[in-house]
């Protein structure tokens, strides 16, 4: 190794940061305003967005190019992983909050909302209508009548394509330390066609719960936590078919080695933690 | 006026010492809790006792042992720094005391929680207190009394910039106190009607939060006859510090005749709504409901505060139909600040309100609203 | 050709793009304590809005929603834009020149935590100018009160989104610098202690700011997209918010602590010219500590109605964190026992620390104790301890912190009498203004109230002239800064007679790129 591969590479200043700060706020400026109902709100969101994925592509760029030109030596990775796991930490701490949340009301509130435990005047004096059983909107029915989302239908295909989807991704990463381009493209491209799979699918439900369910968000506690679980995820799965997408071209145009591939591995990890996720919400949210 | 009081004040303070206050200020002097008059309010005062006192000794150690070192280890009194760096006896030994003392001091602390939480024993009284965006509402559960309670008339009227110096108990009068046996075991059950509250008597020992949706209890049994005061102890808006709350605990017979009093007073209530109100009549008390129940929103002149409570002067709603205001004076508004007032007032008070909003605070649409048609839109 | 084997002759850049564009942990380092020291006088401005109007009873200048609109803003900014901003400025400054780096672990990553700040800031300053006016539900910000906030409701969350962030991502490098970027043979048992304590608070602050941003989430999805997380009706408890807030609030109180138990944990064996006693043992209280503090939340929450078992069980782990704090206390005392003190005033205030830190948690473990806390609840003794903590322990240390590596930073000697008279007079005024409060609390006066009973007014006219005092004081911190940064007495490379650590071994002021060549530890 050359000099300069053995020093910790510090990028030279650069104004991304502060574009996508920008981009970021304006994105929120435009939302709250958008919340308060003025109309130029959702024009301004727009903006912010433009910005910030303008910010993103810029940056990834820069990233992907100062990789591809070997400026970065192991300690460098060594970051790129570090950090990487402590982002997906927080993200666990992220959907902790929501799994608590469901913990929580299914647990404690529901049933203290129904008189159980040293609660029995809450039930008795308050709501003295009110069934404690889950699924539930609540004493004041917020919602009208609705139906829970049974477990064994879409959801359980679901679960059998993210799963198959967690496994393509690690025999395209076989592939790839194979040095097998084929499989590691092809590996690539069945994870995204399955990631795209799960998310119609997930779409599809929506619409059944909309449509003949009747289970919003506006659907009482029920709605809330499993719109906002099922939502939050859905969301991170779309992120991660995008970011594998990403991978997929860049692996056609000849990217990563089998020994110099973090941005794979990275998506990987990401991917995963969207798999183990899903399980939790399928057994707590669907299931139980 | 603003010097002089501040500088009676401050000689007060400065002048005598900084424990003596001025002559007012005197009688309810304290520094410290109070051992208060029920068996809650006594086992927490001496716990309080307890721990001051373990602090106090713990910091005399911890302090002295760091003002010696200041004093004596110092390099102008040319101390040679020493060199060791642990010591694992020393370490397990300043590990182990805490925890001994710690020990020491959860078993009486759990046995006043046990104590605090006997909530389920017969109670003689229950009393049902609902915090409301700001005032309390008393319910005795068993003999069909209930009222609200607000900050008195005499704090209300210098709260705005007047002077307090000459108000008795400022802001810790209410309008309808709470009246109580002594020596009988209340149960207190605390709910809220719109954001969470807190019900608290620093002489009772005990507070509980009032939370909408929720019923908590708290109980209390109170030997000395006497008048007890307390606060909003939770943040809930704008006039979080305007809620007093103001308990009288009477001798059982005084009690009964209060009970007795309050039941009368109901009737004559209800008979009042039957008949025909005259317009100035109407308007006269329609002044004090608003005063009492609408001014802490929506201001005394009706100005309301622009982008939180809506002005009432000129309001498209106040000055358009009579169902309208009547519709949202009773029903309120979802998801607002704006209460359903069907609840908490009686139909006489629900005409003169909306008839005074609607003919005075800038506002002369001309007509009113009598007390049958307020019952007559009452399901 | 490629950057990476020249870009350490590199300067800096010139002017305003300099600063935006900085990825240098000094650089980044500066703004971010010039933002908090801006923070802190903006903070500071706000409460002493509350001191004048409580100086005595009856209203006198701000009407009660605007005096609660202060009192919220007061704590938001003092807590994330001015104490937590300042300890990451101390990180990024000195973790680098600690443990031997050349920068941080990931320099634009970096530049990108600090921005954040500013803009969160400017958003939350800028509810003041909304319809309805800025957030006044406190910084606990409970609904369904929260939920009547104005136009200001969204931008709140949003803040708390932004700031998040900052944060989250600020922690990721600190924690990957120290794991990664260590000179050969930083163990890590031979890091500084300063180290040590950020390396746990990161982790506290990945752990429990996500919890945050999410309850935030469900604020904003209650309010506007008919959810009902938190409302009764639906199914949901107001409580579960208090919950959620407190399990990312009470964790976030040590996040603010622990790296001031870091500074002071460096600058007390300096001026005792004495190695820091019991070192592993202060690692493992460090991380004891940050372990008890996720599972002490609802000490905060002992009046809300919880099950009997639900309060002893907060109850024992709460005043069981007493133990380790203990632990830190002692060494710090048996650091000192048999040293050779001088007392300049970094010192000082390390000194100030110890002593109004231990007393603050005295109070702490008062309130911890569930019963005394029902009346301790929401008054003014409350207020009392938390600024105890707060101000003396993590104000002081910053205080201190600044003192002892200014002129490491600066090249310059600061003025050691006005270092010395800032601390005096902080400290006394300090002591005027909330010692009493105390008394207050206990003899029942609540918190968040602007207007109150007239047997409170001598106290509260004492802890506002002390209020008053204390903020004039603080100018003297400024004026003392900005004559180091402008010039003096030049420092050495050791500033203090024999200070242990690789920051000493450095230039004074170090090179822009600290160590181009990693330091051999032994
Ligand atoms: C830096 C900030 C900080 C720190 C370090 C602490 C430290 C502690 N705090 Fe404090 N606290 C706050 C900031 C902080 N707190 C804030 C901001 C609030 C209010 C939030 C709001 O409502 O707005 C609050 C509120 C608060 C409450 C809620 C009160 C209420 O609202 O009813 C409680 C209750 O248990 C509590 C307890 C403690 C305890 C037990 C410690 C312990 O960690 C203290 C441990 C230290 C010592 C005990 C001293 C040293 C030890 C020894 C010398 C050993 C021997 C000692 C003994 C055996 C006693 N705190
Ligand atoms: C790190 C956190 C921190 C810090 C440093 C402080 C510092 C101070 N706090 Fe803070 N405070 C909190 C955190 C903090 N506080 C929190 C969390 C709450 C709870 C909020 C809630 O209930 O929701 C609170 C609440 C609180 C209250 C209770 C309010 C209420 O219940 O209504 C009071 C009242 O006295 C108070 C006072 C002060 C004072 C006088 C200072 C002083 O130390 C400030 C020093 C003053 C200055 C530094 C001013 C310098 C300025 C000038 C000299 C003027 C020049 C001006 C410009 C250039 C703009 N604070
Ligand atoms: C706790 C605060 C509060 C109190 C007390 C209160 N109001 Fe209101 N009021 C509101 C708010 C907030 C609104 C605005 C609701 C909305 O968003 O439409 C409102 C709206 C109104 C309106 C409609 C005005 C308009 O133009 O939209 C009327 C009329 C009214 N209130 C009458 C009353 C009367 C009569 C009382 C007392 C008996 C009262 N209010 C007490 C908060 C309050
Ligand atoms: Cu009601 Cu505070
Ligand atoms: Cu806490």
């Amino acid at each position: 190794m050359s000099d300069a591969q053995s020093a910790y590479y510090v990028p030279e200043g650069s104004v991304l940061p502060f574009v996508g700060t920008a981009g970021l706020f304006t994105l929120f400026a435009g939302f709250g305003a958008f919340l308060n109902g003025a109309s130029a709100g959702s024009m301004a969101m727009l903006l912010g967005f433009v910005i910030l994925l303008v910010m993103i592509f810029g940056w990834f760029s820069a990233v992907i190019r100062e990789s591809e030109a070997g400026l970065y030596n192991d300690q460098v990775d060594h970051s790129y992983r570090w950090s990487m796991a402590w982002f997906i930490f927080s993200e666990v701490a992220f959907f902790a909050a929501f799994f608590g949340t469901l913990y929580y009301v299914r647990n404690f509130s529901v049933p203290w909302l129904g008189g159980l435990g040293s609660e029995a005047l809450t039930g008795q004096l308050l709501h003295p209508t009110f069934d404690a059983v889950w699924p539930t909107n609540g004493p004041g029915q917020l919602g009208g009548h609705f139906e829970a989302m049974g477990a064994w239908g879409l959801p359980a295909l679901n679960t059998i394509i993210l799963l198959s989807s967690g496994a393509t991704v690690t025999w395209a990463h076989w592939g790839l330390l194979k040095n097998n381009r084929t499989q590691f493209t092809l590996g690539l491209a069945l994870t995204v066609i399955l990631g795209a799979l799960f998310i119609g699918f997930q779409a599809t439900e929506y619409a059944h719960g909309f449509s003949e369910l009747n289970l919003t968000l506006e659907s009482g506690i029920y709605g809330s936590t499993f719109y906002m679980l099922t939502g939050f995820h859905g969301l991170h799965v779309t992120i991660g078919a995008i970011m594998l997408a990403v991978i997929f071209f860049r692996a056609l145009k000849g990217h990563f080695t089998p020994d110099n591939h973090f941005a794979f591995e990275a998506v990987a990890w990401y991917w995963h933690f969207v798999d183990v996720v899903w399980l939790g919400l399928f057994i707590f949210v669907y299931w139980l | 006026m603003f010097r002089s009081k501040t500088s009676t004040r401050l000689n007060g303070l400065l002048g005598v010492g900084l424990t003596l206050g001025t002559a007012d200020a005197l009688a309810a002097w304290s520094l410290n809790l109070s051992p208060g008059v029920t068996p809650i309010s006594r086992a927490v005062f001496d716990l309080h006792t307890l721990l001051m006192w373990v602090c106090v000794v713990i910091a005399i150690g911890v302090f002295g042992v760091m003002f010696w070192s200041i004093l004596h280890h110092r390099k102008s009194k040319g101390a040679v720094a020493a060199k060791f760096t642990h010591s694992t006896i020393v370490e397990v030994v300043w590990t182990t005391i805490p925890f001994l003392i710690l020990i020491g001091t959860a078993i009486p602390a759990t046995k006043a929680i046990i104590l605090m939480e006997e909530t389920g024993e017969a109670a003689d009284i229950t009393i049902k207190v609902t915090g409301y965006q700001w005032k309390w509402k008393y319910e005795y559960v068993d003999e069909d009394v209930s009222f609200f309670s607000n900050l008195a008339a005499t704090s209300r009227e210098v709260r705005n910039g007047g002077d307090p110096s000459g108000v008795k108990n400022y802001l810790l009068e209410v309008d309808n106190e709470l009246v109580v046996p002594v020596n009988k075991r209340i149960r207190f059950l605390i709910t809220a009607d719109d954001v969470i509250h807190s019900w608290w008597i620093p002489a009772f020992g005990m507070k509980r939060d009032a939370i909408p949706g929720f019923m908590n209890e708290m109980w209390a049994s109170i030997d000395t006859p006497g008048t007890y005061r307390g606060q909003c102890a939770e943040l809930c808006g704008k006039d979080h510090g305007y809620m007093p709350i103001v308990v009288v605990a009477k001798s059982e017979s005084e009690y009964r005749q209060w009970i007795a009093e309050k039941q009368g007073a109901a009737k004559a209530e209800q008979a009042a709504a039957g008949k025909s109100w005259g317009k100035a009549e109407l308007l006269a008390r329609g002044e004090q409901v608003y005063n009492t129940a609408c001014a802490a929103c929506h201001q005394a002149n009706g100005a309301g505060l622009p982008g939180v409570f809506p002005a009432i002067t000129g309001s498209a709603i106040v000055t358009g139909s009579q169902d309208g205001h009547l519709d949202i004076v009773m029903n309120g508004k979802k998801g607002t600040a704006m209460q359903a007032f069907a609840a908490q007032l009686s139909d006489t008070d629900i005409a003169a309100v909306v008839s005074y909003q609607r003919n005075a605070l800038g506002n002369s649409v001309g007509d009113s609203v009598q007390p049958s048609d307020v019952k007559a839109k009452r399901h | 050709m490629n950057t990476a084997s020249n870009h350490d002759a590199h300067g800096p850049k010139s002017g305003i793009m300099r600063w935006i564009t900085t990825t240098n942990h000094k650089d980044i380092g500066n703004m971010y304590l010039i933002v908090a020291l801006a923070m802190f006088f903006v903070g500071g401005a706000m409460a002493l809005v509350i001191r004048a109007e409580l100086f005595q009873p009856g209203l006198q200048l701000v009407n009660p929603h605007f005096f609660n609109q202060m009192t919220t803003l007061h704590a938001l900014i003092m807590v994330f834009g001015a104490v937590m901003p300042a300890m990451v400025g101390f990180a990024n400054w000195q973790v680098p020149l600690m443990i031997g780096a050349p920068d941080m672990a990931l320099p634009r990553l970096n530049n990108w935590s600090f921005w954040l700040l500013p803009f969160a800031a400017v958003m939350l300053v800028s509810t003041l100018f909304m319809e309805g006016g800025a957030p006044a539900a406190g910084w606990t910000m409970y609904p369904p009160l929260v939920q009547q906030t104005g136009d200001a409701f969204p931008f709140l969350i949003f803040t708390v989104h932004l700031l998040g962030m900052s944060s989250i991502l600020g922690a990721i490098n600190i924690i990957v610098t120290i794991i990664n970027m260590r000179a050969p043979g930083m163990t890590l048992l031979k890091m500084p202690m300063f180290v040590w304590t950020w390396l746990i608070t990161a982790f506290l602050l990945i752990a429990v700011m996500p919890v945050f941003a999410g309850a935030v989430t469900m604020l904003l999805t209650d309010q506007y997209f008919g959810t009902s997380f938190f409302n009764t009706a639906g199914g949901g408890d107001p409580v579960l918010f208090q919950h959620l807030f407190w399990f990312f609030g009470h964790p976030e109180v040590y996040i603010m602590v622990l790296p001031a138990f870091g500074l002071i944990s460096q600058v007390i064996p300096t001026f005792a010219r004495k190695p820091l006693f019991g070192y592993a043992s202060m690692v493992y209280a460090t991380a004891a500590i940050a372990f008890l503090s996720m599972i002490v939340w609802a000490h905060h929450m002992f009046t809300v109605g919880m099950p009997i078992s639900g309060q002893l069980y907060f109850m024992y782990a709460t005043v069981l964190i007493a133990v380790p704090t203990g632990v830190k206390v002692f060494n710090w005392l048996a650091t000192m026992w048999r040293g050779s003190m001088t007392f300049e005033t970094p010192m000082l205030f390390a000194l100030g620390v110890v002593v109004m830190f231990t007393f603050g948690g005295f109070t702490g473990v008062m309130m911890g104790t569930a019963p005394t806390d029902v009346q301790y609840h929401d008054s003014y003794f409350i207020v009392a301890h938390f600024h105890y903590t707060l101000v003396t322990g993590a104000v002081f240390a910053i205080f201190s912190g600044a003192y002892y590596w200014l002129p490491k930073w600066t090249g310059y000697m600061y003025d050691e009498k006005l270092g010395k008279l800032h601390f005096w007079l902080t400290a006394i005024s300090f002591n005027v203004l909330f010692f009493p409060q105390h008394f207050l609390g206990l003899a029942g006066m609540p918190r968040r109230i602007p207007d109150y009973a007239l047997q409170f007014a001598d106290w509260n006219m004492v802890s506002s002239i002390g209020g008053f005092v204390f903020g004039v004081v603080q100018l003297i911190f400024l004026w003392v800064v900005i004559k180091a940064v402008r010039g003096g007495e030049p420092a050495t490379d050791e500033v203090w007679e024999d200070a242990e650590g690789l920051e000493w071994t450095l230039s004074s002021p170090p090179p822009y790129h600290s160590f181009n060549e990693a330091p051999k530890v032994s």
